[in-house]
Order: structure tokens, then C-alpha cells, then sequence
């Protein structure tokens, strides 16, 4: 039996102008989960994911972390890099040490390890705009996992990548998870993208956001390019597609 | 036949490591070492033949040295008078160079004290635009009335001269931050001050030193402008009160050479902060970059 981290609890989320961007979501995350948060753009797949990592508080319902009370951290990848064009690779993955007030020097080794999971230990010298879109992803992503954090929460993080490279970082992903058995919440609009990564996938509609449909992926790790061309693949994304399909009839 | 030779080519390249370039290819580089000739030696051209139209001028029309003074008599005053010129730019300078630092650690201050408290900038703001739009000669005679010393009513006038460029800039650099980031450092449980010193201080540096470059011309402005509302002579005079003075004796070359001496400050300002603004920047900003290649 997984141990559980997290649980929305009927969640609701209104911003002014009486825009409900969630209403009533609840969810529970266990250890180990690599979760996808599928939808169409507007169904608050971010908003949700930003609730998650105390961005912004739920207007209604709450978000409640079990276990260990005082270790909240969490690893954030954006859609874009988001690096600080100013400081070199391992510097910006010195970032989340740095403001917990850590020396460069005393985790140096650490960061170094982070880089060399993403395959970019020969880049930690370069500057950000030295770097490849796909690269500087990778460099987003060590940071994120750096610190070990108890969660890594991803909005749609290979979306601006061409579809070579997002396979690519789809199947380092995996390998990553496999090695440090990091939890994941992963935010994404392709089925295609959360039937390969996720073992649960939540489909949300929109208008208000909220989850229609929780579907369990049972194909077992590790998942390589066969599983994608599997017929187990195929249907785990008719069955996917179907329910987006559900999520978005009578709203377009 | 073409396939073969143009392997050939290739082969040949790869061996001796030549690059090869076509007609077009060759055609740009071609002018782009023309531009990059031309950016010199164009102005040179220009100044040389202004020198020698002046020259002739001067010379063809027999035009008196206190009406219009020859390029030649300009240089050869500014080498006899020297002593004297140089004493009043190092006063100049002194006074430019303190007032843009008065400004740089005022516009800046003020930038990050705006950005921590919107209300201090609502209070402030406005005034610190009235003064930037109130023309100094007006707001200079005023300050001389009030401020005792010489030296630092020319420096309080530099310094309103030179503060806002700083203080506008550095304010929108400040605030320009990427939103992104911004969160990120708001998970990793940033405190305000790690936040200033660690993400909106390095944005702001390409605005800052964009409004710096501005700022120091404007110090040079602001510090002959108010010399000339001071209108003191005596010791401790700068260019601006050489050339008033200059002008009451009839020494015409030495108005000009004052003048050359005056633009040269202006020009070396810029280049030295120009070049500060390279040395800070050519590693990752978009602006350097481009210079480099």
C-alpha cells in the first residue's frame, strides 16, 4: 500500500470578477505517483498546480499534506526554463540552496550530481543562452531536483519543445523517476504525453475546473520507445481521449 | 558531372580544413569589411575636411583670430594655455563625476525604496518628475541663493540633472522581473531582501546602466550649465566659467579650446561607461551579445 502525500480536499478556487477557475476538486497523491493533470487550456490545470505549491490559497476546501508535517518542499518546472540568464548552470542550480542559506562550495558536489542525472555535467560553466531550448529544460529540471524535494510539480514543461526532443525528455523523465522514485504531479494537454509518463491520470474539464474522470495506467515501469508503439499504449490512449473528449462536450 | 565535382569539394575541404565560400557568401563578407571600414573612416573623412574647409575659410577670407580663430591657432592656444584649461577640467570633472555618483547612489536608492513600497513612490514620484521637467537654468539661480558653498550648489544642480534617467530606468528594471522566476523564488521560501538582492537587482542591471550612460552625459550638462548661473570666478572655476571668461576678453581660441575639452569629457564619459556597461554584461545579456559576433 502507497503511503499518501497529499489530498485536495474539495478544492475551489474563484478569482475576481467571478471567474471560478476550480470548484470542488478533490484528489489524492500517493508516494512514488507520477500523476498528469490532463485538460483543455482553460480547465485550471495550472491553477491547481499552483494551489499545490502555496502560490495561491483555495478559496474554498483545503490542501492537506500528510506525513512528515514540517518537510513541504516542493520542486517546480515551468513551461518555460525560467533561469536566471545572469548566472552560469550550476549557479542556477545553486538557486534553491542559496536562499535556504547554503554556500556554494558546501553543495557543490550535489549540484554537480543534479547536472550529471540530466546528462549536462560538461555544461555547468555555459551561461543559459550557451544552451539548446531542450538543454536549458534539463537544467530546469535538475534544479528542481536537486534539494530532494517530497514533490515535483511540472506545468506543461515540454510544450514549447519539438516533438524529438520531448520524446526525448519523456523518456529521461521516466529514467529519472525510476532512479530517485520521486513523486510527480505533471500538468500536460497531450493524452499522448500523460498515457506514456503517468500511472494516474486525472481528466479535468472546464468551466468550472474540476476532475471528471481518474484513470489508472497499469503498464509497469520502466517504460521505454516500445511502450509507445504498443497495442497496450494505444488503447490506454482511445480510453484517455475518450474521457478528454467527455470533459470537453458541451463546452465547445 | 556536377554531383562529382561538387563532391570533390567537399573532399578537398575536409582535407585541407579550407573553407570554401560561394559567390554570395563572398559577395557578404566582402561588405560587411567594407561597413566595418567605413564606420571609421567616414567620420575621419568628415572631420578632416570640416578641419581644412574651417582652415581656408580663415584663411581665404583673412578673418581676424578674435573674430574666427584657425583650427591650427585653436590647438596651439590649447597647448599654451593648458595649465590653465586643465585646472578648470579637473573641476568640471570633480563636480560630473560626483554628481553622477550622488545620482547613481540617489536614483538607485530611490528606485529600490519605490519598489519595496508603492506608497513611498506614489508620495514621491510626482515630485521627482517636476523636477526633471523644470529646466535647471530656471531652478539654478534659486539654488545659489540658499546653498552656501560653491561647489555644492553646482553639485545639487548636476545631480537633478542626472538623478532621473537612473531613477526611471532602474525603477522599470527593478519591476521587470520574470514572473516566473519571481514564483520560484516565492516556493524556495525567498525572503524580500534575498528576492531584491538575488533576482530584481540583476534584472534591473542592463536598465540601470542603460539610464547610467544617459545620466553621465547629463552630469556634464548639468555641472557646465549651473557654472554658468553661478557665474563665480575666481579659483576654483571649471570650463564653463573659462569660456564666459574667455569671451568678456575677447580670447576666441581659447573659448574653442575650452569647447574641444568640454566635448572630449562628454565623449570620454560615454566610452568609459559604455565600456563598464560591456564589462558587466557580455556574458549573458542580449544587448552584449550581439556586439560580440
Amino acid at each position: 500500500m502507497q503511503q499518501k502525500l497529499l489530498s485536495l480536499r474539495h478544492v475551489g478556487k474563484t478569482f475576481s470578477a467571478n471567474i471560478e477557475a476550480l470548484r470542488d476538486m478533490s484528489l489524492t497523491v500517493a508516494e512514488g505517483d507520477f500523476l498528469s493533470l490532463l485538460g483543455p487550456s482553460g480547465c485550471g490545470k495550472s491553477t491547481a498546480l499552483r494551489l499545490i505549491a502555496g502560490l495561491s490559497d483555495p478559496t474554498t476546501g483545503q490542501i492537506a499534506w500528510h506525513g512528515d508535517q514540517t518537510d513541504h518542499s516542493i520542486g517546480f518546472v515551468f513551461q518555460e526554463p525560467t533561469l536566471m540568464p545572469w548566472a552560469t548552470v550550476e549557479r542556477n542550480v545553486w538557486l534553491p540552496f542559496r536562499l535556504t542559506g547554503k554556500s556554494f562550495s558546501s553543495v557543490q558536489d550535489t549540484i554537480r550530481e543534479s547536472l550529471a542525472l540530466v546528462g549536462l555535467e560538461n555544461f555547468a560553466e555555459s551561461y543559459p543562452r550557451e544552451l539548446s531550448g531542450g538543454m536549458k529544460m534539463r537544467v530546469s529540471i535538475a534544479r528542481a531536483l536537486a534539494t530532494n524535494p517530497r514533490i515535483i510539480l511540472m506545468d506543461e514543461p515540454f510544450a514549447a519543445l519539438d516533438e524529438i526532443n520531448r520524446f526525448r525528455l519523456n523518456n529521461d523523465l521516466l529514467k529519472l523517476r525510476e532512479k530517485l522514485g520521486c513523486t510527480i504531479i505533471f500538468v500536460t494537454h497531450s493524452v499522448f504525453e500523460s498515457v506514456f509518463l503517468s500511472n494516474r491520470i486525472a481528466v479535468m474539464a472546464a468551466r468550472p475546473g474540476r476532475v471528471i474522470r481518474e484513470l489508472e495506467i497499469g503498464a509497469p515501469y520502466p517504460r521505454d520507445e516500445r511502450f509507445r508503439t504498443s497495442a497496450d499504449y494505444v488503447v490506454h490512449c482511445r480510453t484517455t481521449s475518450e474521457a478528454l473528449q467527455e470533459s470537453m462536450d458541451g463546452h465547445d | 558531372m556536377q554531383s562529382e565535382s561538387s563532391s570533390e569539394l567537399q573532399t578537398a575541404t575536409e582535407d585541407t580544413g579550407i573553407y570554401i565560400v560561394d559567390d554570395e557568401e563572398r559577395r557578404r563578407l566582402l561588405r560587411r569589411r567594407i561597413e566595418r571600414i567605413s564606420k571609421w573612416c567616414l567620420p575621419a573623412i568628415v572631420l578632416l575636411l570640416t578641419v581644412w574647409y574651417w582652415d581656408r575659410i580663415v584663411h581665404w577670407n583673412e578673418i581676424p583670430h578674435y573674430i574666427l580663430p584657425s583650427p591650427g591657432r585653436v590647438i596651439s592656444t590649447l597647448l599654451a594655455d593648458w595649465p590653465i584649461l586643465l585646472d578648470a577640467l579637473l573641476i568640471t570633472l570633480q563636480i560630473t563625476c560626483l554628481a553622477l555618483a550622488v545620482a547613481v547612489i540617489g536614483g538607485a536608492g530611490l528606485a529600490i525604496l519605490f519598489t519595496q513600497s508603492r506608497f513611498i513612490q506614489m508620495s514621491l514620484f510626482p515630485y521627482a518628475v517636476i523636477l526633471q521637467v523644470t529646466p535647471i537654468v530656471a531652478i539654478a539661480p534659486l539654488i545659489f541663493i540658499y546653498v552656501e558653498s560653491k561647489i555644492a550648489g553646482l553639485l545639487i544642480c548636476a545631480w537633478i540633472v542626472a538623478f532621473f534617467p537612473i531613477l526611471s530606468n532602474t525603477t522599470l528594471g527593478l519591476n521587470s522581473t520574470d514572473h516566473n522566476l519571481r514564483d520560484l523564488f516565492r516556493i524556495y521560501g525567498a525572503s524580500r531582501w534575498q528576492q531584491l538582492l538575488h533576482l530584481q537587482i540583476p534584472t534591473a542591471l542592463p536598465y540601470f546602466l542603460g539610464g547610467l550612460r544617459i545620466a553621465g552625459g547629463l552630469a556634464l550638462i548639468g555641472a557646465v550649465v549651473a557654472e554658468y548661473v553661478a557665474g563665480t570666478g575666481g579659483i576654483g572655476s571649471g570650463l564653463a566659467f573659462t569660456i564666459l571668461e574667455a569671451g568678456y576678453r575677447l580670447n576666441i581660441p581659447r573659448m574653442f579650446a575650452a569647447l574641444l575639452l568640454i566635448a572630449g569629457t562628454g565623449v570620454m564619459i560615454f566610452t568609459v561607461l559604455s565600456l563598464l556597461s560591456h564589462l558587466l554584461l557580455h556574458k549573458w545579456h542580449e544587448s552584449a551579445i550581439k556586439r560580440d559576433s
